[in-house]
């Protein structure tokens, strides 16, 4: 035992499916001040200095250490810190613990501004390509991302835009940034102290900010250090008993890890929305550890050799 | 004199009258400033939706083979379709 509050196994299928476990406002509101006090003042656009050289001061100024890349993630924050802090709060160390296992890495973090249009000075006011963030990432194994929102994000902000489902794509960063706009697709508006934990490959982008104010947001990527296997909260997994019927069904299914795992997203192609079901199904035994399992037949279908 | 404004439709399957699941426009005449993230709502149902207002399709995406080995991965959306409609603007 852990003694974390470790995630459920209903929560690791929602994040399986979909790449992302949303948490509102549970960082407490004395964290959220001493983090933005931590990062200091921002200063008011001035007509002689471009939104480069503010945002290049800001990122200067700001108290967050430069650490390492493979700096284990335990070591990568001062103790009594504002991100120390809110990484120890229980449920996001039990998160953490869930998703990558016991040690896990730092890999980077960024501290993500975004501008109103007063200090564009007659620059364009645009929001972020939509993109997968690394490279062309072919593991099972993924990293997670948790991103940070210390302050209040409304709609005008831009909060951060994320397409769930679309972290099994293999992709190459901003090649997919022609797609200005996807059905489903999730704009962050949240309270102060909220936290949401993305697969490293979940499609997204900063919205163009049209508020009077700058929006602040925090992301950390971390690597697992050991297997990502069967480290959630294990006595919420109930053994699979038979497949249940499919395609021909008289009623709503009742809720179940089968049902989280095969609920299709808005943007799923007709025949590759199938190809996401085979790909879930493979990452579900990933975290479990289990290689037979299966939902809705659509491995079992394939793997059987029945001239071998 | 005319500029082109481009709409980009990504659809359910190979079919143009498949229901849109993405979707993008640019505009030459410099009026409008379409970007990431501007609205959550497609602008036509179908690409045939399209070509009833008056889009004129250009371009479609092949339908490709599945490379041996790599029958079960996803990555860009396959179901692409360019349209575009001239537009006068002041000289």
């Amino acid at each position: 035992m852990t003694g974390l509050p470790l995630l459920t196994a209903s929560q690791m299928a929602s994040f399986t499916a979909r790449g992302f476990l949303r948490f509102d406002g549970v960082v407490p509101d004395d964290i959220n001040a001493q983090f933005l006090a931590e990062m200091g003042e921002i200063a008011s656009p001035q007509p002689d200095s471009t939104l480069r050289q503010a945002y290049g001061r800001l990122l200067a100024e700001a108290g967050v250490p430069e650490v390492a890349a493979g700096t284990p993630l335990a070591r990568a924050y001062p103790q009594g810190s504002a991100v120390n802090r809110m990484l120890e709060l229980p449920l996001v160390a039990g998160a953490i613990r869930s998703l990558v296992g016991e040690d896990p890495t730092f890999d980077h973090h960024f501290l993500h501004v975004t501008f109103p249009p007063a200090y564009h000075s007659g620059g364009e006011s645009v929001s972020q390509h939509t993109h997968q963030d690394s490279t062309i990432d072919p593991r099972t194994a993924f990293d997670v991302q948790i991103m940070y929102y210390p302050h209040a994000v409304t709609r005008e902000m831009g909060g951060t835009r994320f397409i769930p489902g679309t972290h099994l794509r293999k992709v190459s960063e901003v090649a997919l940034g022609r797609y200005q706009n996807i059905r489903g697709q999730q704009h962050m508006v949240c309270e102060a102290g909220t936290l949401l934990f993305l697969h490293s490959g979940v499609w997204h982008g900063g919205g163009v900010n049209l508020a009077e104010r700058t929006r602040t947001m925090f992301k950390i990527r971390m690597n697992p250090s050991r297997s990502q296997a069967r480290k959630f909260d294990l006595s919420t997994l109930q053994p699979q008993s038979a497949q249940r019927p499919i395609f021909y069904v008289k009623a709503q299914p009742p809720e179940s890890i089968e049902e989280i795992l095969m609920t299709p997203e808005p943007w799923f192609e007709q025949d590759t929305g199938r190809l996401e079901m085979l790909n879930r199904i493979k990452l579900w035994r990933y975290l479990t550890g289990d290689p037979t399992y299966d939902a809705d037949y659509w491995l079992t279908r394939l793997e059987n050799q029945a001239s071998a | 004199m005319t500029r082109q404004k481009v709409l980009v439709l990504y659809l359910a399957n190979s079919a143009l009258d498949a229901p849109t699941v993405a979707w993008a426009v640019y505009d030459g005449t410099g009026e409008t400033r379409p970007m990431a993230g501007d609205t959550d709502t497609p602008p036509y149902k179908t690409g045939v939706d399209a070509l009833k207002d008056g889009w004129r399709l250009f371009q479609a995406s092949q339908i490709l083979p599945h490379q041996r080995g790599a029958e079960f991965d996803v990555s860009y959306l396959k179901y692409e379709f360019f349209f575009e409609r001239l537009v006068e603007v002041a000289a």
